[in-house]
């Protein structure tokens, strides 16, 4: 047998760039996907602080409130009527947030790496925003097994109903944070505009009171904040789970109503689902421009 | 593409590249503008294949803004290039397909590991997956980080980092790889380091390299460089023709008395010395005999001399009439100036 030397030369293992196309880009959105869930799940410290704030709205606020409102709230737990409003809150600002760290990307140079790839760009930014979706989302469900602390019934149908629906919201609140971080060049500025939308959003949607008996003014404020669309829906999903006499029912979870009229959930959802579809597109459009 | 016309005096011409069939990158009349100012005004030359290609010039000469059009990420204001033989306003999809890409800035990802950063780029780039294992395993082994694929990016030193997204840029095996300034930043023994890996995958890989620096002893390496100063190339030739075309040696003298030498020099021989790097300092033809004379005419006691033949740093000096250092400076002034005005206008 030949001896064979030493030195094992090396053979260049050759790679063809494949043409550009529809997998290619399916291939590029599933990979930024993967990198979101990677980084998320990597940083357990993050989804631990992120839920302290919610569990701090629940528990605390709504304990505390629960005192003053026992006449109010038709003799409902205050925590229950909050839950599905506080839940939409658990992956407001992790959605934000996650949109948020493609700014991140552009600060440390990682967007680079993903503009000059032979993808479409459009494919970064739907990979973004589906990742950061996921991520919310998850940070959703984790804060969704605390419903039987305030007597939310696990009911599969309702659990089910409710992660669909925290996907949806969670969707459209990256889109959005997306749209914002395609023009905005540092982390501190858009935290400042996110903080700016996000907050009056919340306060708006009806998460911590009953859209019923509202002043005029507020009524339409409530009418036009996409986070009610959402909210609702969820709170809807809950209560129909609940044993709950029909003049709480009428009191607290009234529905939104445009001229009176009780907007269906599906109208209610497929709003929050084409808000989500014009902000990803203008993001994607954005991205798609920039030099 | 509308055709720009060249300033035919900006370009000192475009000697004929060696042969080797057709060109890799080819250039012709690129310009780029911000306003009013010129970033790139009117360059031309082609890269071979196989070669090692130089853009050597101070820090806003307009060397990344020529990669940034090469790499399709800023478009051109006029003129046109190709790349692979694709151009790169048109085909900028053909274009990524064929180039690879190390910035100056690192790009990678630094709470994902070694191994991770890679196959993000193989999805990215769309490396066949039967392929992947074996590619990643090769490119980390040509840059030594086999062993340290599964570390987190943020724990690796900065020449690490570089080694890293070098092999990252050569992961989908790229007909030309684009280097911004390799080494900018690193210490001296992991600069020359970082070359030994870059002449390593030039030796296993069929590859064109295209490269800028402002480090004078770094364009050594390359089989030809361009000098490039405000956004024009002023020579292009290989290291050794520039340095020949120079054609004086450097000579350097400790003396008792450095003042009365360069008195000295001058009334004697007719040589303008001057003080450098603490020696006096001049040019002369052919050193080694000029140094016999020196010692016999010069009158003033001689400690030391060394004779150096012409360095790049000197081919630059001749080229541009001044050094690579103060033509940074001056840069910088004018970049203030160019911020200054344009903060003026708005």
């Amino acid at each position: 047998m030949a001896v064979q030397p030493a030195v094992t030369t090396p053979t260049v293992v050759g790679v063809r760039v494949p043409e550009g196309g529809l997998r290619q880009d399916l291939r590029a959105v599933k990979v930024v996907w993967q990198r979101e869930l990677i980084r998320f799940v990597s940083d357990r410290a993050r989804i631990f602080t992120a839920l302290l704030q919610p569990v701090l709205f629940l528990f605390v606020l709504g304990t505390g409130l629960s005192a003053l409102a026992s006449g109010g709230s038709g003799g409902v737990n205050l925590r229950t009527f909050m839950f599905p409003g506080v839940l939409s809150m658990a992956l407001l600002f992790t959605a934000a947030f996650s949109a948020g760290s493609i700014v991140w990307d552009r600060e440390f140079g990682f967007l680079r790496e993903m503009l000059v790839a032979p993808v479409r760009r459009g494919a970064i930014v739907i990979g973004k925003c589906l990742g950061g979706a996921t991520v919310a989302a998850g940070q959703g469900v984790v804060f969704l097994t605390l419903a039987g602390l305030v007597d939310v019934p696990y009911s599969p149908v309702l659990m089910i109903t409710l992660v669909a629906e925290l996907l949806l919201l969670a969707f459209t609140l990256t889109a959005f944070g997306l749209m914002a971080a395609a023009r905005i060049r540092s982390m501190q500025s858009f935290m400042a505009i996110v903080q700016m939308f996000l907050l009056p959003m919340f306060f708006l949607s009806g998460a911590l009171y009953p859209l019923s008996n509202l002043p005029t003014w507020l009524r339409a404020l409530t009418r036009i904040d996409p986070l009610t669309y959402a909210v609702d829906p969820m709170r809807r999903a809950v209560f129909a789970h609940l044993a709950i006499p029909a003049a709480a029912q009428r009191l607290l979870n009234p529905g939104v109503t445009w001229f009176g009229w009780r907007v269906p959930t599906l109208v209610e959802l497929g709003l929050v689902l084409v808000m989500g579809l014009v902000m990803l597109g203008i993001a994607m459009a954005e991205f798609s421009r920039a030099e | 593409m509308t055709t720009v016309g060249v300033d035919a005096s900006g370009g000192a011409g475009t000697p004929a590249p060696p042969d080797g069939g057709e060109p890799v990158v080819s250039v012709r009349g690129l310009v780029k503008r911000y306003g009013d100012v010129e970033a790139v005004a009117g360059i031309d030359f082609d890269v071979m294949p196989g070669e090692t290609f130089g853009f050597l010039g101070p820090n806003g000469a307009g060397k990344s803004t020529t990669i940034n059009m090469l790499c399709t990420l800023v478009k051109p204001s006029g003129g046109s290039a190709t790349v692979a033989s694709h151009d790169v306003v048109a085909r900028r999809h053909q274009v990524r397909r064929n180039i690879g890409l190390v910035f100056q800035d690192t790009t990678l990802d630094s709470y994902l590991t070694a191994e991770r950063n890679l196959l993000f780029h193989a999805e990215l780039y769309g490396v066949p997956k039967a392929v992947v294992g074996d590619r990643i395993r090769q490119v980390l082994d040509m840059v030594g980080l086999w062993e340290r694929r599964g570390s987190l990016v943020r724990t690796f030193s900065g020449g690490m980092q570089r080694r890293l997204e070098i092999a990252r840029g050569l992961l989908h095996s790229p007909r030309v790889l684009f280097l911004d300034e390799p080494t900018v930043g690193l210490d001296p023994q992991t600069r020359s380091s970082i070359w030994d890996y870059i002449n390593e995958l030039k030796r296993r890989e069929d590859i064109t390299i295209f490269l800028t620096t402002h480090y004078m002893d770094e364009a050594e390496h390359c089989d030809r460089i361009a000098i490039i100063d405000n956004g024009r190339i002023v020579v292009l030739d290989s290291p050794d023709v520039l340095k020949a075309s120079v054609g004086k040696d450097r000579v350097q003298l400790h003396t008792a008395d450095d003042s009365a030498a360069i008195e000295a020099l001058k009334q004697r021989f007719d040589i303008a010395a001057a003080i450098r790097e603490g020696a006096v300092t001049f040019a002369v033809a052919s050193g080694e005999q000029f140094v016999p004379r020196l010692f016999a005419e010069l009158g003033v006691p001689i400690r030391s001399v060394s004779v150096a033949r012409p360095s790049l740093d000197d081919v630059f000096m001749s080229y541009t009439g001044t050094t690579i250092r103060d033509a940074e400076a001056s840069s910088t002034d004018q970049m203030r100036a160019f911020v200054a005005a344009f903060r003026g206008r708005r």
